[in-house]
């Protein structure tokens, strides 16, 4: 489904990602960890296609398509959904409206018909409930004076709506407290299965006691130095980053 | 009453007429700009005396005006002399023909407004001879502001039918020597709207320019004035959000507004005249004069405005608050883009006790335009318990153009209370990635946030009008981001 070969890409000429080689199928969920500033946030931007991020070799193929070289909204069309660390505020622009209008792009993309006012407000209802979302939110500014957990619930509420084929999560966990955590982890659980897959980026093993993963994978000065199950994360809450990336604290 | 209904008839009747325009193909007068001119004009109005003695003595105030040029705008002379105070519309056979004839850019404009095939070819000028929806629009109009005593007719029409109210408020607003263009407007105005509102009466419809459609060639200086009697409520329309075709550079309107005991009036303008080319060659010049006066106790005026178009606009819709508890509100959203100026605001003067006004101004500057807010707030010493609360906001788009924000506040009450808020951001990058990175796309999405930016604005407007106003913005920002 994704495939990430030899990935190296810049920021302002200061080189972020040196050579990521990742394969992900569908279904699979894998858990990219590693220490603040190894790359993780560069590597979810430029999945999404941020602009700002100067890819200077390597890759990335999503169903049998060139990603690097579609628009972002494009990238979503083709189902690919990035639920950010730092949603952003829109004022004045209503939630519900900016999802449909969102859901209705990416059905444009790919040739399908807008779906009626009357079933995207069912569809709304039924995956609000879902992921626990409060529904009074709905009617108001994208985030604008939202908590930091009904933030990160917004987003996963979104993608619920959207159903994209890769889900990318940006240290989603961040700034969240345990059951707030519990709650994203299970809106998130509640849409995995053998078609959609998962990158969920984070710093702490703690989302990955509620979100299993297939892999674990760490990145340190922009490359996967090493992969194993969803023991490696234990192995890391236990004993740090230091070991694999050779550095004294 | 009667005399209304039979006005509106003829207007409706004499734009379909055969003979209309050749007869008034003979009216246009030289250019120039004097006593001729305006005896001309009065004696092509069939006005009164009293009427061209008002406009000789605008003339005579006007040549001792000088010019202002204290706006942030920039634009060569003007040749007074070298315009034609009255012109007549243009004759069929100077028209386009046929939509073919017409400029394909102005044609998708109205495809994506949603506008009517044959509201098009009224727009776009072509002579229009069948009659479409408009005279059941009109029957039905007019049949019911005549039940409610609502006067609406032309601003000629008034003073031949209604002298006495039109003596009695015209200039009572926005007196002859208030400003250069004012002045300019009361010499030589062409026509306009009157609107009289009984007491106690809510007019029973949205009454709007739109439909007046002999107003659409009142050209370039154009006089309205309405009147709220005690306790009477009138929502009006002016403009259009169609782009206009229209070959007068040079408009300078005058409004007035009066509002008398508990009555309430709320004027919205859509305002999209053309804006001259990306380099902004053409256009109109729209240096326009509007007031409002809350003459009663309690009364209310609310302007709301969306002003896109239009190579240079000039404009600052303001309220006399002399009623005591009387209120003045002013919503506007600006837009420039491309070479367009802006200059624009209002001006709140407190002069009753316990006066409150609301100003909220969203300005949006894109290509290489520059758009300014100028606000005035005046606490008179005698407006005890006065408040005010300004918030004025500038989103750019881009890094060429420019907002500007020249407040003024004058406090000489010291139990006022007067708010200032302001902000300028830019459309962030991350709002846009976030919207585009959901499936939306680049253009649709910049619309969202604009969209949004205006939002306290549009709820303001009349719902058909908020619609229009929204889908406005998107167009005009057409090509802003790229």
């Amino acid at each position: 489904m994704l495939e990430i070969k030899n990935l190296h890409a810049e920021v302002a000429g200061k080189p972020i990602l040196r050579g990521i080689d990742l394969t992900v199928r569908p279904g699979e969920t894998h858990a990219i960890m590693g220490p603040n500033g190894s790359g993780k946030s560069t590597l979810s931007h430029v999945l999404a296609g941020r602009e700002g991020y100067t890819v200077t070799d390597g890759s990335v193929t999503f169903n049998g398509k060139s990603l690097l070289d579609l628009e972002p909204e494009e990238r979503a069309g083709e189902g690919v959904f990035l639920a950010f660390q730092y949603p952003v505020e829109i004022p004045g622009v209503n939630n519900t409206y900016m999802l449909k209008a969102a859901l209705n792009g990416i059905r444009a993309y790919r040739g399908e018909p807008e779906l009626s006012a009357v079933d995207f407000l069912k569809l709304v209802k039924a995956r609000v409930k879902a992921v626990g979302l409060d529904e009074g939110l709905l009617n108001r500014p994208v985030n604008e004076g939202f908590s930091g957990g009904e933030k990160k619930r917004n987003e996963v509420f979104q993608m619920s709506v959207l159903e994209p084929l890769l889900a990318i999560l940006d240290e989603t966990d961040s700034g969240l407290d345990i059951d707030a955590l519990k709650a994203v982890a299970e809106g998130v659980n509640a849409l995995r299965d053998a078609n959609r897959s998962f990158i969920v980026v984070t710093h702490y093993q703690r989302l990955l006691d509620y979100i299993v993963p297939d892999y674990v994978h760490v990145l340190s000065k922009g490359r996967i130095i090493k992969t194993g199950g969803k023991e490696l994360a234990l192995e890391l809450e236990a004993r740090g980053y230091d070991w694999l990336t050779g550095e004294a604290a | 009453m009667a005399s209304n209904a039979q006005d509106l008839d003829t207007l409706v009747g004499r734009h379909y007429s055969a003979g209309f325009y050749t007869e008034i193909e003979q009216d246009t007068a030289p250019p120039g700009l004097n006593e001729d001119t305006l005896r001309l004009i009065s004696a092509k109005k069939d006005e009164p005396e009293w009427m061209l003695e008002w406009r000789l003595k605008a003339l005579e105030r006007f040549r001792a005006m000088r010019e202002p040029n204290w706006a942030h705008v920039h634009y060569p002379p003007i040749d007074f002399q070298a315009i034609s105070y009255y012109a007549a519309p243009k004759s069929d056979k100077d028209r386009p023909k046929s939509l073919d004839e017409v400029d394909p850019k102005l044609l998708e404009t109205y495809e994506k407004l949603g506008i009517p095939l044959e509201e098009q070819k009224m727009l776009a000028g072509i002579a229009v001879d069948v009659v479409f929806d408009s005279v059941s629009v009109h029957t039905t109009f007019r049949d019911k502001l005549a039940e409610a005593g609502v006067i609406f007719c032309s601003f000629a029409e008034a003073v031949r039918e209604h002298p006495e109210l039109v003596q009695k408020y015209l200039g009572s607003v926005v007196p002859v020597t208030d400003n250069f263009y004012a002045a300019l407007n009361s010499a030589v105005f062409s026509d306009g709207s009157f609107v009289y509102i009984p007491k106690h009466t809510r007019c029973p419809m949205e009454l709007s320019t739109y439909f007046r459609i002999n107003a659409m060639n009142t050209g370039q200086f154009e006089r309205t004035l309405v009147i709220a009697d005690e306790g009477s409520y009138v929502s009006y329309l002016e403009g259009c959000t169609a782009p206009m075709r229209d070959e007068n550079q040079l408009h300078a309107a005058v409004v007035e507004l009066v509002a008398l005991d508990d009555a309430e009036i709320k004027y919205s303008t859509v305002q999209n005249w053309y804006p001259g080319d990306e380099e902004g060659r053409g256009g109109i010049y729209n240096f326009v004069t509007k007031r409002g006066d809350c003459r009663g106790a309690r009364s209310k005026i609310s302007w709301t405005q969306v002003e896109t178009g239009s190579a240079i606009t000039w404009k600052y819709p303001s309220c006399l608050l002399k009623g005591e508890n009387s209120i003045g509100e002013f919503y506007s959203v600006a837009l420039t883009n491309n070479r367009q100026q802006a200059d624009t605001g209002t001006k709140m003067v407190h002069l009753g006790r316990g006066t409150r006004s609301t100003i909220v101004s969203k300005g949006i500057s894109a290509g290489r335009s520059q758009n300014a807010y100028r606000g005035l707030v005046r606490i008179a010493p005698g407006a005890e318990g006065a408040r005010n609360y300004t918030q004025c906001d500038s989103l750019l788009l881009g890094d060429q153009c420019g907002a500007h924000t020249f407040p003024y506040i004058e406090c000489r009450n010291p139990g006022a209370q007067v708010e200032h808020e302001a902000s300028t951001s830019r459309i962030s990058d991350d709002q846009l990635f976030y919207l585009r990175s959901r499936g939306i796309k680049t253009e649709d999405a910049v619309n969202m946030i604009v969209n949004g930016f205006c939002k306290e604005v549009f709820k303001e407007l009349p719902m058909e009008f908020a619609v229009e106003a929204q889908k406005l913005l998107g167009i005009s920002l057409e090509g802003a981001v790229g």
